[in-house]
């Protein structure tokens, strides 16, 4: 399968070397350059030459997009720290490039509840965190 | 009309003062702390301190009942979204979002968020405008109402070129609406009225019809863009 990763922060970057791991090929957009130094402090030899992609530049700008390849994404993870970005650059991928599955990291638990009602495969950290503290609470 | 205006910077500060003068109603919501107590002494009430991307931002600033929301914050992803849901959530009928960047335009098309605005395109268009020999210059597009106008310059040697308006082969769609000649004032022209090379056409058209426009105009398109 192919992933693309948008977004290469704390959660980014675990999840693309998650993926690489599981035989996955994954390319990683990122605004900034920085972010390789990243992917490759947990990837022997370098995130690049283990076989991962990088792409920098701005999500929204279409040819950022394509370079980091998403017209050959299978799945498309928005995963970057900006709730408007990764829910605007879901809908981008689902809905011009036809990726097929396209998820979607919303902090806000009020926007993620809409997004998820409009049909966005929304992932919510914190309304986990939520949870898991209600649940301490109710112990 | 009751108007949401999400973004207090020059543009949105600007147009605020505007729209009060004319009458309106209005909430100014602005995030940054230093600048909406700026805000707020010149407009009171009418300023609202938030991320306007916050739903209950929105619904405390009364997005319910607006007539219209404008987004003009300095960031793409920000005006879409406040957009989006505004038309989608809260049933908002009108919407208006400034595009930042003219690259990012066809984003704000692709998910229904019209009319973008980019001031640079505007720009742009203004600067192809003045260059000699420009093509197509598309000076209105009201794609909303599935209209647009656009001036074209009219080539030696093209088909229109020496053809009274009446006699143009225009597609069903089309009409010119002015004609601007290279040395004279221009004017709204008669069926009878001469069309002849290095005039200046004005044309409203339906979207689409651009190139069968200008194929009456121009001999190669390419070779002037």
């Amino acid at each position: 399968m192919f992933v693309l990763v948008l977004g290469a922060g704390r959660v980014g970057e675990r999840v693309a070397r998650f993926a690489m791991a599981q035989g996955h090929t994954v390319s990683v957009l990122d605004e900034d350059p920085l972010a390789l130094d990243r992917l490759d402090a947990g990837v022997e030899d370098g995130w690049e030459s283990a076989g991962g992609r990088f792409a920098v530049g701005t999500a929204l700008e279409a040819a950022a997009l394509e370079a980091a390849g998403i017209a050959e994404a299978d799945l498309f993870i928005a995963s970057t720290n900006g709730d408007n970005t990764n829910i605007v650059m879901a809908q981008v991928a689902k809905e011009r490039y036809g990726v097929e599955k396209v998820l979607c990291r919303v902090a806000d638990p009020a926007r993620a509840e809409w997004y998820e009602s409009q049909g966005l495969n929304v992932i919510c950290g914190t309304r986990i965190a939520i949870s898991l503290f209600e649940n301490e609470l109710r112990a | 009309m009751f108007m949401v205006i999400a973004g207090g910077g020059k543009v949105g500060l600007n147009l605020a003062r505007e729209l009060l003068e004319k009458g309106h109603e209005l909430s100014l919501i602005e995030q940054w702390r230093q600048r909406y107590i700026r805000l707020e002494r010149e407009l009171e009430h009418v300023a609202q301190y938030g991320d306007a991307t916050e739903l209950w931002v929105l619904e405390r600033a009364g997005v319910a009942r607006a007539d219209m929301v404008i987004a003009v914050t300095g960031d793409d992803e920000d005006n879409i979204l406040i957009c989006q849901v505004a038309k989608q959530k809260y049933g908002v009928e009108r919407i208006i979002a400034r595009c930042n960047n003219p690259r990012n335009l066809e984003h704000f098309k692709l998910l229904g968020i019209e009319p973008a605005v980019s001031a640079t395109d505007l720009i742009l268009n203004l600067i192809e405008h003045s260059l000699p020999g420009h093509g197509l210059v598309r000076l209105l597009d009201l794609s909303g109402d599935q209209l647009e106008i656009i001036e074209v310059e009219v080539h030696a040697g093209a088909p229109a070129d020496g053809k009274r308006v009446a006699e143009v082969e225009l597609p069903e769609g089309s009409r010119v609406i002015s004609l601007l000649p290279r040395d004279a004032c221009g004017f709204v022209p008669k069926d009878s009225s001469l069309i002849r090379a290095g005039d200046e056409v004005l044309v409203i058209l339906d979207p689409g019809l651009e190139d069968a426009v200008m194929s009456q105009f121009t001999v190669d398109r390419r070779a002037n863009v």
